[in-house]
This record gives structure tokens, sequence and C-alpha cells, in this order.
């Protein structure tokens, strides 16, 4: 329900609404105050979490929101939201093959789903519907398995006729002579885009208000152990004593983990990204294709954000081939032979950690009180707040989330993988 | 028609000889061959060209060049459209027709001007703390603020130009053709280098050809010509103009765009590509990119008829246009005098020019009030009037800080305003190559710091603005690169000019307003950042500069901040009260300018997307009417529907054929790879699951490989055809894979091993003929070859020609039916094939598709990797335990006995058959034993294949079920996506001739 907003339930955070919006107008803004603090760091803390990102801050968020742990600080080496948070492509959809990724994607979008107003941080979910083309005869048999499951999975997901995505799509070429003619596609309705940085922000000032020590501009160098248990980090700001450490450092996984003489099963690659001069709305659904190998939606300020595949040599350097480029845009002008005209007007990178599997940790480790959650990937924007969620449990009682059991460390000694790659198309 | 009323009558750089009619927003204009569509307008008197993106402001022609943020149109209509061009950079030709973008009805009556009265409402981020109510709204007000976002419009077609590609290598690619590139290249090129020079406009110049400076005694103008022309003379240098150095990347690989017909409109010879993207490899670089002029922070400074001072200077000594009738100049620092001379002698009224400096005194200072200018010391302006054009603007005192004003303030009439905040050096592609940046305090601007790759930074760009230093500076850069490149440093005189001392600026961030506050103060002209907004960010403790520019927008419009990056910066820096250096700068990224995603794509589009590969029959298959499908890169026909057929009766025709009489496939597409030497055993022991030491010579052998996982990956069977010699068959989507497969073990883990792996696909073409008759069949075509089991067994080949052809006749079956895979050189294939098939006619001969193949092997229950496999699945899954050496070493056994590989319960291959005989249950259908009345359900297992069997009459269905083989007998369900549900029984996955009779022929 909607009430008047109150300053006293959020303590020192300004409620942000329409009327103290109003009302800040009226002072030319100038009187609201900061999303976050930004308090130097304490000695010591209850947990720690390595990344600043939005798995990070999620968890933290509710570690405090859900399981009362506010003597948390959020670590992060550069700004908030810097790494693969702030440079991917938003897509959100929870049509995964797997029981244990459908569980763990779909918590994601449901918590979504209520975000803006569980974080009063509008973060601009856009259920615009992500269409995945099939474009051969084993590409539909593929599809139908995944909407099949995903259905019993208790999920949304349609098939599509050709006719029907173009309806959907009217600038896509669906004719026959295409060299990969779409046969069909399957859509999840309720799948979509978000503001990538509003997300990080969001749960920035969400966790802030709730007392956790958001730090920037501090890397984490070390991570300090006695007798098999975590005591705290090393950081370019001093050492910082914790009773747990939970590190979400995506692409640079491996080298936290490498402080803590552990080897994860990750591969750290180049993912590239790129967008379009802005303009006017021609395509309203985010489509995805993999046989066609590219991706596309539009942004509310008008520009094709376009995707692909990752770079395939691996790297620490947040920048890819241009070759890759070159491919994504061929592909995307065999699906919309409109936009050849049209403009790139920035091209980016980020590291991506890619799992085995395809398929992300979230786990206890060897070393006591330390976590991981990582091995997201090339996909983990739209679990951001299903990831912090089950993590934030996972570090509160040191004992994995239901939903977070099965991407435990051990599944690559038992075998047991949550193999997304096939089943997962472009996993983005 | 109007007539150019803002025209010099001589000057420019335009041939008034060949005058250029064009429409901008449905009016009829004319300009000349040499103009851009910028000046074109301005010659016309037009200013008011675009609207704002936010507030949908009045904006005019901003500057001349790359930078511009203002003057976004959209050139032409229906398929050629573009949007979202800069109107400063696009050359007039004969019946351009443009109009602004993003404005309703029309540019000078805008609705959505109304933005700009609710600005109050709207400062940065502010849909971040609204549009949250109710509930999930948030798509309701996303669909009026997408409609109102957006710029152009794309193209309403296909796009009917092309692109090409151009790949090259460099001694010296010199990026930017103004006086230190021409230098640069001039001396790199005389000392003998390799060198491409290119510059993203008509011609080579740069700023001399728009500022009336002079070098080696000779206008500017002349001098670059000259230059280029001995470039072009000299036999290793490459000219590019209109071609814009893009991005630069590592191991000094530059990507340029050229736009080689843009200009010429509709004019293009249609032989040309329209642009074309070079990719450079270059063993050193010269970046002589210039600087952009920095604009000065005031408030009202976006209206139509503020200006760059610069460009306002290259709009009279380039294009002969007269910007305005009555100038006002504003600047901190001495080049706009330069500007102002020029503009008083082409016949603008110079009002004033208020210099931010208590007092100036460089040489352009003193020859301004030598022409009896008005200097106005200490001042600066303060506020402008006008709506859709500038009518005057208000000038007062600075106090010493910068921060109030010291006076009251005066009021001057103009139409004019040039401004001037200095330089910015183009540092976009020294920062895209990882170069660092260092912020220099006097010129209050970045420059190049340290390199990262072989490159130079020379002239403007590295922050040295005068020319003579410019000419210097290229000069040695290009000597100094020629000779690391290995060439002399024989790289002739330095070009000279005169030395002018150029005076200090005085950086005011933000000029203070007799408000006090900042909202606006235009940062960002095409986004509508304001000064106010960028403080907002930093109270709001978005303080990272990157924070700033998302929570802005600050920068990231189509110019990417050319012009406000540096003056955001300033302004957030002093909102934190920090030094800039310690705010920093946000991460250039490529491309420098837009580029056109089709320049990006080149040729790889159409029927050149991918590669389509065809088998030497299939000009034969497309004849006879094959339906067919894409199996990787592959056309494989699924079926060959007759007159009437439909593509199920197709298929169960085909099938039947096989069965009973004889059926032909094209089998080309599968993978072949010829294995040769030593060890060549060896490998197929470590790639397959089953053992290869018993195989002799002349046999063949079915195989399972594994990944690391233990999970099946491929299969096929591989012959051995002699000593250390063998030929491998893959799946044909998996060719290339298993060939990256076996050369990544041989190249990192048994480099010593002695075998060489060679993919012969497309060597050979194969046909399979099969089913009761093929023996008699074969023995028409063939001499001298026992074809007797006994002599010709099951899972042997044999050589021997077929129609007369050198062949490999491999007797292994797919279908269950006893087949022969006939393999003749590719070249042969068509031959081979016709006379099979004249042969065959007696026998009934029936050619058969993929889905046919399909039906066959499932009737047999053999396995189809990608359908029964997924990347999960073992052998022992399969059942297929039979082919896994117990004894051997092989990829991926240890995965095999890992807990959960070898746990109870895993999905087993079993078969499906539903109740009802004719039901068809899709592929892919989920599998419960509980129906439930609606999800979620409990999945058991999937359908992995399904079909009518036409030789059973009845449906049949592959599915892996967990603990499927213990559960012979029961019932299972697969609900379908209306809400129905197909029963079915859990069976051994084996329908037809579970024997195996005939096979064996
Ligand atoms: C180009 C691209 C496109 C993508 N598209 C999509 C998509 O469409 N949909 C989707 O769901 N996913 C997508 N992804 C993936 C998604 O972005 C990531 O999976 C997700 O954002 C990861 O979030 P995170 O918080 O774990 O990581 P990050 O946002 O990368 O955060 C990790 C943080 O850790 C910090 N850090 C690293 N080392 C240290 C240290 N030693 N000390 C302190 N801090 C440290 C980093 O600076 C960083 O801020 C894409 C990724 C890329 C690169």
């Amino acid at each position: 329900m909607y009430s008047l907003p109150s300053f006293a339930t959020l303590g020192a955070m300004h409620k942000y609404s329409i009327f103290s919006l109003a009302r800040n107008a009226m002072g030319y803004h100038e009187d609201w105050t900061e999303a976050w603090r930004s308090p130097a760091p304490q000695p010591s803390y209850d947990v720690v979490i390595v990344g600043g990102g939005g798995h990070g801050l999620a968890t933290a968020y509710y570690l405090a929101k859900e399981h009362g742990v506010t003597k948390v600080a959020v670590l992060e080496k550069g700004w908030l939201g810097g790494g693969n948070t702030g440079r991917n492509t938003t897509i959100i959809r929870s049509n995964y093959l797997w029981d244990e990724s459908a569980a763990l994607y779909e918590k994601s979008l449901q918590l979504y789903e209520g975000l803006s107003r569980d974080l009063n941080y509008n973060i601009m979910l856009s259920q615009r519907g992500v269409l995945n083309l099939a474009h051969t005869e084993h590409d539909l048999k593929e599809m139908s398995r995944r909407v099949h499951a995903i259905r019993l999975n208790g999920i949304d997901s349609d098939i599509l006729s050709p006719a029907q995505v173009k309806a959907a799509v009217p600038i896509i070429d669906i004719s026959p002579d295409a060299r990969y003619p779409v046969l069909g596609a399957s859509l999840q309705k309720r799948g979509g885009v978000a503001r990538h940085d509003a997300v990080a922000w969001g749960f920035a000032r969400a966790a802030d208000s709730r007392g956790v020590d958001i730090i920037q501009n501090c890397e984490v160098t070390g991570i300090r152990r006695q007798g098999g248990r975590v005591e705290g980090v090393d950081t370019t700001r001093g050492f910082i004593a914790a009773k747990k450490v939970g590190v979400v450092v995506a692409g640079h996984a491996s080298v936290l983990a490498d402080m803590a003489g552990l080897r994860l099963p990750i591969e750290s690659h180049p993912l590239q990204a790129l967008v379009s001069e802005p303009i006017k709305p021609v395509i309203h659904t985010v489509v995805m294709s993999n046989t066609v190998h590219v991706y596309v939606s539009q942004s509310d300020k008008g520009e094709l954000v376009i995707g692909a595949g990752i770079d395939a040599y691996t790297s620490y350097a947040q920048r890819g081939s241009f070759h890759i480029i070159e491919g994504q845009m061929g592909a995307l002008i065999e699906l919309f032979p409109i936009f050849s005209r049209l403009r790139m007007l920035r091209q980016w990178g980020g590291i991506v950690d890619v799992c085995p599997d395809a398929s992300p940790i979230i786990s206890k480790t060897p070393v006591e009180g330390l976590y991981f959650n990582c091995g997201w990937g090339t996909g983990g924007f739209k679990a951001t707040p299903g990831s912090g969620w089950v993590f934030a449990h996972t570090v509160a009682n040191d004992a994995p989330h239901p939903i977070a059991a099965p991407f435990a460390l051990d599944r690559f000694t038992t075998g047991a993988l949550i193999d997304e790659h096939g089943a997962a198309a472009v996993a983005h | 028609m109007t007539r150019q009323q803002f025209r010099l009558a001589e000057g420019g750089r335009i041939d008034r000889d060949r005058p250029l009619s064009f429409r901008f927003n449905g009016r009829a204009y004319q300009g000349y061959a040499g103009d851009t569509l910028a000046s074109a307008l301005l010659a016309n008197g037009v200013h008011l060209v675009g609207r704002s993106f936010k507030y949908h402001r009045p904006r005019g022609i901003f500057s001349a060049g790359a930078e511009e943020p203002n003057a976004i149109i959209q050139l032409e209509t229906g398929t050629r459209s573009q949007p979202d061009l800069r109107a400063t950079q696009v050359e007039l030709y004969e019946g351009l027709r443009a109009k602004s973008v993003n404005c309703w009805p029309s540019v000078r009556f805008d609705l959505a001007a109304i933005n700009s009265r609710l600005a109050p409402l709207f400062p940065a981020g502010f849909y971040y703390k609204t549009f949250m109510w109710p509930g999930r709204a948030w798509h309701l007000y996303e669909a009026v603020i997408r409609r109102m976002a957006g710029l152009g419009v794309a193209p309403t077609g296909p796009d009917p130009d092309r692109y090409e590609k151009t790949h090259i290598h460099a001694d010296v690619l010199v990026a930017g053709g103004g006086p230190a590139g021409l230098a640069a290249a001039l001396a790199a090129a005389r000392a003998g280098a390799r060198v491409i020079l290119a510059d993203e406009q008509s011609a080579f110049g740069g700023q001399l050809l728009g500022n009336g400076e002079s070098v080696d005694g000779k206008p500017g103008a002349e001098w670059a010509a000259a230059a280029a022309a001995e470039l072009v003379d000299l036999p290793d240098a490459t000219l590019l103009p209109r071609t814009t150095v893009i991005g630069y990347f590592d191991d000094n690989y530059l990507t340029l765009c050229e736009r080689v017909t843009d200009h010429l409109g509709p004019a293009a010879p249609p032989e040309l590509p329209r642009q074309r993207l070079w990719k450079v490899r270059a063993r050193h670089v010269v970046l002589a990119t210039g600087a952009h002029e920095r604009p000065l922070v005031f408030q009202g400074n976006d209206r139509p008829g503020v200006m760059l001072a610069s460009a306002a200077q290259s709009y009279v000594n380039r294009y002969a246009v007269r910007p305005g009738r009555r100038a006002v100049l504003c600047a901190n620092n001495d080049s706009a005098y330069r500007a102002a001379l020029d503009l008083q002698e082409a016949g603008v009224e110079i009002a004033a020019i208020a210099d931010l400096r208590p007092a100036p005194d460089g040489a352009g200072v003193e020859a301004a009030r030598a022409q009896g200018i008005e200097v106005l010391p200490g001042q600066a302006v303060v506020a402008t009037q006008g709506g859709r054009h500038l009518t005057g603007v208000e000038i007062a005192p600075l106090s010493e800080d910068g921060n109030a004003l010291a006076g009251p303030s005066s009021t001057e009439k103009c139409d004019l305003l040039c401004v001037s905040g200095a330089w910015n050096p183009a540092v976009h592609l020294f920062s895209q190559s990882r170069g660092k940046l260092r912020y220099d305090e006097g010129l209050a601007c970045f420059v190049p710091g340290r390199s990262v790759q072989a490159e130079r930074s020379a002239g403007a760009c590295n922050g040295r603005f005068a020319l003579a230093d410019c000419l210097a500076e290229g000069h040695a850069a290009g000597t100094a690169a020629a000779a690391a490149a290995g060439h002399g440093d024989d790289s002739g005189p330095v070009p000279k000019a005169e030395a002018e001392p150029v005076g200090a600026i005085r950086a005011v961030p933000c000029v203070p307003s007799r408000s006090g506050r900042a909202n606006k103060h235009f940062l960002d002209l095409q986004n509508d950042v304001t000064a106010a907004d960028v403080a907002l960010a930093a109270r709001e403790g978005y303080r990272s500069v990157e924070h700033t520019k998302r929570y802005t927008t600050l920068g990231m419009g189509t110019d990417q901040g050319k012009t406000s990056n540096v003056t955001g910066l300033s302004v957030l820096a002093a909102a934190l009260g920090r030094p800039v250096p310690e705010v920093g700068t946000t991460t250039f990224r490529p491309p420098y300018t837009p580029v056109t995603f089709g320049t990006i794509a080149g040729r790889d589009v159409g029927d050149l997307a991918d590669p389509a590969r065809m088998t030497p029959m299939h000009h034969w298959h497309v004849q006879v009417g094959a339906v067919f499908e894409d199996v990787g890169q592959w056309k494989r026909p699924y079926c060959y529907p007759r007159q009437g057929e439909s593509k199920r009766e197709a298929v169960d025709r085909e099938c039947l054929a096989v069965r009973n009489a004889v059926g032909i496939l094209d089998a080309s597409t599968l993978g072949k790879i010829d294995i040769q030497g030593p060890d060549a055993r060896k490998l197929l022991n470590m790639v397959y699951t089953n053992a290869w030491n018993k195989l002799e010579v002349g046999r063949c052998r079915y195989g399972l490989m594994l990944g690391e996982d233990g999970m099946i990956f491929d299969d096929g069977v591989t012959s051995r055809l002699a000593e250390d010699r063998y030929l491998m068959t893959t799946t044909t989507g998996n060719a290339a894979r298993v060939l990256e497969w076996l050369e990544e073990w041989l190249q990192t883990e048994w480099p010593d091993w002695r075998v060489y792996c060679t993919s012969v696909t497309e060597q050979f073409a194969t046909m399979t003929i099969c089913g009761p008759k093929a023996r008699d069949l074969l023995a028409e075509l063939v001499d001298g070859l026992d074809l007797d089991p006994a002599a010709f067994p099951f899972m042997s080949w044999r050589a021997a020609a077929v129609a007369g052809v050198p062949a490999r006749i491999f007797k292994i079956s797919f279908t269950g039916e006893n087949s022969y895979e006939i393999n003749v050189p590719a070249n042969y294939g068509m031959a081979v094939w016709s006379a099979i098939m004249n042969a065959g006619e007696k026998y009934g001969i029936t050619p058969f598709g993929t889905e046919a193949m399909h039906v066959l092997r499932a009737e047999k229950g053999f396995i189809m990797v990608g359908q029964e496999t997924d990347g999960t699945i073992t052998p022992h899954d399969l059942g297929m335990d039979w082919a896994v050496s117990k004894t051997k070493d092989f990829l991926g056994k240890r995965s095999l006995a890992r807990a959960d590989t070898t746990r109870a319960g895993r999905k087993q291959l079993v078969g499906l058959l539903t109740e009802a005989a004719d039901a068809v249950l899709p592929e892919g259908g989920q599998i419960v034993s509980e129906l439930a009345r609606k999800p979620p359900m409990d999945m058991i297992g999937h359908v992995t294949s399904s079909y009518y069997s036409a030789a059973l009459g009845r449906s049949i269905a592959l599915a892996l079920i967990k603990g499927g083989r213990d559960r012979g007998g029961e019932t299972v369900h697969v609900p379908l996506l209306d809400g129905s549900s197909i029963a079915a029984t859990v069976t051994e996955p084996r329908f037809y001739d579970s024997e195996g009779e005939r096979l064996r022929g």
C-alpha cells in the first residue's frame, strides 16, 4: 500500500517520491542528502563483503534486512558498480532449463519485481519480454525442451511461430531465404531489462540506511587466515578484521581465491557490448539469437544495446578483440537489415567469470568463515537480488540456502554439474 | 529559395561556380560545393537546427566539426536514411535533404518544449526517485518516456549500399592531417617509411583550413595542399581523406573508417562501396588528432547563436560565411582574439570581448585593441537573452576567485556569442591505447602522459597549441617513428611558422550567475546536463566521475562529451573541493566518432553472412525438390517431397523404401578426419572410450568421445586404412570441434606424439545406399569385389571402383539395414551418384533425407549426439557400457568414477510407446510420473527423439528418464503446452530388428 512519505521510517535517508521531488524542486534540489555515506573503514566487522558490484551490495542489504547482521562492510576497489554490474546489457529472465537454475533465477526475478519499492529506488525493471530465436531444426527441439521444462517449473514461457515473432518485432527479417531463417522463438513475457547502475545504487543506498558501511577505493590485497579460519582482509586502506568474509568479485574471483590458497574452476574472459546512437523506438522486446550470434534490446534512451559471445582467450583486461564486434554486427544486420546504417556510439568490455558448467558458485569454502559467490559469467545481472538473497542466508547461517545448495563448490568434485551450456542459448 | 544572405562575396574554400540546392526541414536553400550542411545553413541564416534531448530547448550550430553536440540531423528518407548525423560533418551535395530530429511538430514549435517549464522537477536522476507508484506502473511511465526519447529514426528498409574492408600494414600510421600530422607524415615518408595518413575531413590541413595562419611563408591551406601533393607522389605513402581513426587496440592495431561516397549523395558511382573499414597494424603511430575548443559554462550558454570561437572563425575563413551580424566574444585565453579579428575583417561587428582574465596582454589582445575592439578584462558573459536565437548578453565583472560577480552587469545586443574556454587536446585515441593521461594545471586540460604502445602524440593533441610547435613536434615525431621502424632520419627540413607568444589562461569552472544558481549553466548541451546537476550528483554521493557521468548522463550523448567532459569534471572537482586530477577522468571508449554498423560488418552479410556449405550433389537435391535443413553450416536435404506430398508423407515413404528396397543418402557432411602416424592408434585409444589395439587394417569400429567431465561429446565410426593411418568420422555439426579437440590434446599434452590429423570432409563425396536391395545394386556397379558377407563383413571397408571411380566402401549402418557408405573423391560425387541412381531405378531406389535417417536409427535405438545427449549424459546413462573399456585410460575416464556420475537414479535411455499408437510425443516434452492439475510438477525426464514409424505403423520415442531402466512397463505422462497430456509406457529403447540381423546383409 502507498502511504505518505515519512522521513522517520528510513532514518536519515530521504524517502524518494514525486512529493519529495516536488518539495525539493522548490529548494532547487539543494537539500538532498547523500544516497550513501562514505565512512572510513572500522577496524573490524562481523561480515566483510569483498566487491561492490550488484551482487556484493545485494548480499550486504539482505544480510542487514533479512538476517539482522548490520556490522557489515562492503569493500570495493574502485567505484560501486564499476565492474560487470555497470557494463552489462541488463537482460533479465528466468527461463532456465534445469530445476536448480530455474529456482535460483526465478527467485531473483520475483525479487526484481518488487525491488524498486523495496529499495525505494526506481531500478526501472522493464518487463518487455525476452525472445529467444530458433533458426534450425535443432534449435526448435532445444526450444521445445526448454519451454516444456520451464512451464512445468511454474515459470511463464511461450512458443511463437515466425509470424508471431514478426508481429512482436516487425523489423526482424523472417524471410525463408535468410542464411538462418527464423523458424520460431520462445518468449518469456516477464523477462526484460533494468537499469544496471540503479540496481547497484539502490542496493547501496538501502544497505547504507541499514547501517552497512560502503567503502569505495578500498582494494582487498590479502585474505588472512589462522588455523583454517578467516581473520580478516588486508586492504589498500589497512587490515580489516572480520568474522566472516564473503567474496563477490566476478571476473577477479580466482585472484581472490588465490589469496586464500584456493583454486576455483573459473576462467575469466572478456565479454564485450556496444550501443548505437539513440533512435526513436523500433524494437520493444529483447531479442536473442544463439545461432545468429547476437542479442539486442533498445534502452529507454533510444540506444540499441547489443552483445554477443565472449572472447575466446582468457584475460583480466576489460577489453576484447574487435573481430568479435565485427561478427556481432554481421549477425545483427542479418536479423535486422534496417540497422545497417545506424552507428556504433560506444563499445566496451567486462571480465566475466565462467564456470565449466556455465552455472555460478555460491558456496562455503574449506576456509571457515570464507564464502565465495562467483561464476555468473555472462548472465549474472539478472540474478543480482536472488544471488544476494541466498548468499546472505549462506553467510549468516554458515549453511547454504536451499536454493544455493546445488551450486556449492563440491559439485566439481562429485560431478553434479548444472550444465546450462546447451540449454541457456546465449547465457545473458 | 532564399539567397545566401550571410555568404561573403569572396574567399573561403568553396566553389562558387558549383551551387548546390538542398532542403532542410522542408525548405529549399542553396549552398556551394565545399560547404558542410552546417555552413550552408549558416550562409542562409538558419541557426535553429535542433532541440535538446531532455528539455527540448532550442539549439543552434555550436561547432564546425566532430565535437558537435547540437546540430544533429536526419539525412534523407527511406532505405538510405541516416539518423543522428552532425550537420557540421555532412558535406553538401546536390539535392541533399535533411531535417531536425526529436522535435514535433517542428523545430520552431516543439510541443515537448513544455519539459523546459517542468525542468525544476527533472533534475539529474529524477527518474530514480519517482515513477514507483503504483505498484508495477513503471511500464506506463516508461512508455511515455520512450516515446520522448531517441533522436532520429531508423531507415525504413534494408541498406542498399555496400561496405568493404581493407587490411594493411604500415611503418607509421599518422592519425590526423593538420599541421602536426602533415609534418609527421612528410618527415616519415621522406625518410622512406611506409606511411598512412588519415584525416576525417575532406581535405588535409586541419586548423590551417580555417584559421588563416601561414607555414613556410605560404598561406596554411596552400602549404597543406602542397604537403599532401608531395605525399601522394612519394611511393610508400597512403593518404586517406574522409577517414576517421576510430579505434586504437592492443599491439598497435587500429581501425579506420573511410567515408568513400557519402559526400556524393545519390551521384555516388554504384561500383564504389559507401564506406570502408581499414584495419591497420602499424609499427609506430603518430597521433596528431588536434584539439577541441572548450566551451565556457555560464547561464544560458545553450542558445542558438552561441558558438565556439574557433568554429566561428572556421565558418568565416573556410566557408566564407558570417555566422552573425554583431558578435560578443567571451574567452579566457588568447586564441579567441584571432577569431575576433577574422570575424571583424569579414564584416561581423564585434561588440566586445569579455575576457575572464584580469589583465590579458598577448599579441592577439594587442592586435584586437589596435583594431578598435573593446576588450573587457576580468569580465564574463553571465546571462544570455533570446528565444530561438540569441538577441543579447549580459556581461559582468568577476570576483577575484571567480566565484561571484564583482559588479553590476551591462547588456550588449548581439546575435552571435563566441566562446572560448581554451583547448582540450583530443586524447581519445591516446587514452584508447591505454596511455596514461596527465592533468596540465596551466592549460587546465588532460594531456598525454606515459605511453604504453609504440606511439607518440604531436601538436595540439599533445597540448602544444602554437603552430610552430605543432610543426616542429610533428616533424620530430615522424622522424623518430620512421627511424624506430628501421628507416633513416633523412626527413627533410622542419616546416616553419612564426612563433607568437601565448598568454596564460584563467580557468573558471563555472561562471557565476546573479541568482547564485547554476541550473541553466549547460555542460552537456545535447543531454541538458547543467552545472547544478553535477553539483547535485556530488551532493548525493555520486562522486566518482563515473558515477557523476552515469547519474547525470553527462557526456553520454552522441558526441560522447567532446565538449562537456572536461568542463563537467572541473565543475565536479569544484563541487567536491578537490583538484581535478584527483577526481580523475572517465575512460574514452572506441569509437572516436560513431561508425556505421554496416561498415563494421563489411561483406559478411546476406549470402556471405556465414558460408553455406553444400555437398557435391547439392544441385541434384535442389533439382528434385528437396527440402533442406541447416546443420551447422551445411545444407542437408531433410526430405524429398513429391508433388502434393507433405513432409511427413515423404519421410514415411522414404523410410519404407529403405526398409523394403533401397534408399540413398547424401552423407558427405559427416566430418572426416584423416589420422596418420605411428602414434595414431595411441591417440584413438585416448580420445575414444573403447579399445583400438586390435582393429585390423580393413576394419571399422564405432567409438564414443567424452569431454573431460565424462559426458558424451561426439561419436562416429573410425576405420583403419593402413598400418598407421585411420579415417575418423564425426557428426556433421561437431566436425570442427572434434578436430580442435584432437589438436588441443596433441599440442598441449602430447606434443611428442607422432600423429597428424587432417580434415578431409570436403575432399570426399559420401553416399550411403541401404536396404535389402543395396547389395544387388552395388554388385552392378563394382568390379571384382566380393560382396558376400563372409568376404566383406559388417564393420569393414574395401577399396574398389564404383562406376569406374576409385572408392572406399564402408559396410557400416546407421539405419539398421545392410548399408554401404561409398566415398569417392568429391569431384566425382555427382557422376557416381547419377550412376547409382540410374542403376538403382529398377530396384526402386529412393533418395532419403536427414529426417528419414533419424526415424530409421530411432527405430533401431541408435543414439544421436545432440538429441540423446546434451552434455550431461554418460555412456552408462545410454546403456552403452559395451563401448567403454574397463582397462585402458581415456579422456573423461576419471570423471566417470565421480560420485554423481556413478549414483543411482541418473537419467537413463529408455523407449516410450504412447498408449494411442498414432499420438506422436513432442520432442523435448517433459515427463512426469504423476500429473498435477497445474504446474509446478516434478519432472523425471524428457523425450529426446520422437517420430511416427511407418515401418511399425505407430509412434515411437526415445527418452531419458531418472532410473529409467528400472521403470520398464511403467506408465508416464508428458504434459503438453496446451494443458493436455499424453500417456506412454516405458520400454526398451529398441523397436525394430532388435537382433540386428538385417544390417549384416
Ligand atoms: C558486456 C557484458 C554483458 C552482460 N550482459 C548481461 C545480461 O544481459 N544479463 C545478465 O544477467 N548478465 C549479463 N552480464 C553478466 C553480469 O554483468 C554479471 O554476471 C554481474 O553483473 C556480476 O555482478 P557482480 O556484482 O558479481 O560483479 P561486478 O559488478 O563485476 O562486481 C565485482 C566487484 O568486485 C570488485 N573487486 C574486484 N577485485 C576486488 C578486490 N581485490 N578488492 C575489492 N573489490 C574488488 C570489482 O571492482 C567489482 O566492482 C554481462 C556482463 C558483461 C561484461
